[in-house]
């Protein structure tokens, strides 16, 4: 009274994911709203940049933060304290990054949309995020002067995913071994179409050149 | 932690999958994991059962099976093929950079078996026929 048969599927396990994707994608085209993905490791300043680079740009744009994280709300905490913005913190439920379902559920969740850019936060991490689309317009990534210049060599993917890689903390290139022309190298050698910004979130310098990349690049998205 | 989402992922393929097929069960999935996909069959396996049992629908008591996939390089410059995770990226016969990645990064669902509960489906066309 049953019968066993095989389907045959042959279908990348990512397949699914990239097709919310793009569906999230079509539609923040559709609203308006740029969805900026941050990754990076921890510890590499991603919420110390997001203050500085909100406190920037928030004259320009309506903005709103995304904060991704295993457990906890500091961050959301943080930067709401920091720049006014509002942010609402997703919880991963135990997972290291978020996928494109969650980050659907999270623009879902802001309730109005009368907003120009959302900057999603995601979990500090270099392997994962970079293996799921967010549905984001644009990847974003932070690597810190302490991590090392030998970064994008040891986490290719998450490189050649991110179409804008920020060197942060050049304030303390002094103290540590750090090449930028080999950062450089290694980091084009993954992506040669990624832009490279230094930055010290820290003094705030670079942080004027980072936010005017991303307003010309928000309006060419418009454009397009 | 990386392959729970990965597990995920899965499930909620195979489980809509199943379901468009009207099957009762999805009994195993098989897999084909590249050598170098950077994910760890062992992994998971750890979380499938427990994921398999509070996140789907059809597969309760689904098993998993996973075919592994040699990775293979290949280089531009002697046109030939070699093992990638013994040499890396540059080509052991003449030390060229220029390789590219042949096989060895899939994470693919190759099939699923299912269990169907008989005797279904045969009025089905008798039903819709004519209206009028």
């Amino acid at each position: 009274m049953e019968s066993v048969k095989i389907i045959e599927i042959k279908k990348s396990v990512f397949s699914a994911n990239e097709m919310d994707a793009n569906e999230l994608r079509k539609e923040l085209k559709e609203k308006g709203v740029f969805l900026l993905n941050l990754m990076s490791s921890p510890g590499a300043g991603k919420t110390t940049t997001l203050i500085k680079l909100i406190n920037e740009l928030k004259k320009d744009l309506k903005i709103k933060v995304m904060e991704a994280d295993i457990d906890s709300d500091v961050d959301a905490i943080k930067i709401k304290d920091a720049t006014g913005v509002e942010s609402i913190q997703l919880h991963t439920g135990g997972m290291c990054h978020l996928d494109a379902e969650m980050t659907k559920q999270g623009i879902d969740g802001l309730k109005d949309f009368d907003v120009d850019l959302v900057i999603l936060e995601n979990v500090g991490n270099l392997v994962c995020p970079a293996e799921f689309d967010t549905g984001a317009c644009m990847n974003m990534t932070i690597l810190s002067v302490p991590e090392g210049d030998d970064k994008p060599l040891k986490y290719p993917l998450m490189y050649q995913v991110c179409n804008l890689v920020v060197i942060n903390k050049i304030d303390t290139l002094s103290v540590f071994d750090f090449d930028m022309d080999k950062v450089k190298e290694n980091i084009h050698m993954r992506n040669p179409n990624a832009e490279i910004i230094p930055i010290s979130a820290k003094t705030g310098e670079g942080i004027d050149k980072l936010a005017n990349f991303l307003k010309s690049e928000i309006s060419k998205w418009r454009k397009m | 932690m990386h392959e729970l989402g990965i597990v995920f992922n899965i499930i909620k393929e195979v489980d809509s999958i199943a379901e468009q097929n009207k099957v009762k069960e999805v009994k195993e999935v098989t897999l084909e994991i590249g050598e170098v996909s950077g994910v760890i069959p062992t992994y998971l396996t750890d979380c499938w059962k427990w994921a398999c049992l509070h996140r789907s629908k059809l597969m309760k008591n689904c098993e998993l099976k996973v075919i592994e996939l040699k990775a293979k390089s290949f280089c531009e410059d002697c046109e030939t093929a070699y093992d990638t995770v013994k040499h890396g990226r540059k080509c052991p016969n003449c030390g060229s950079a220029k390789t590219y990645l042949i096989t060895g990064k899939e994470t693919n669902i190759k099939d699923i078996k299912v269990v169907y509960e008989e005797e279904e489906n045969v009025n089905e066309k008798s039903e819709s026929k004519t209206d009028k």
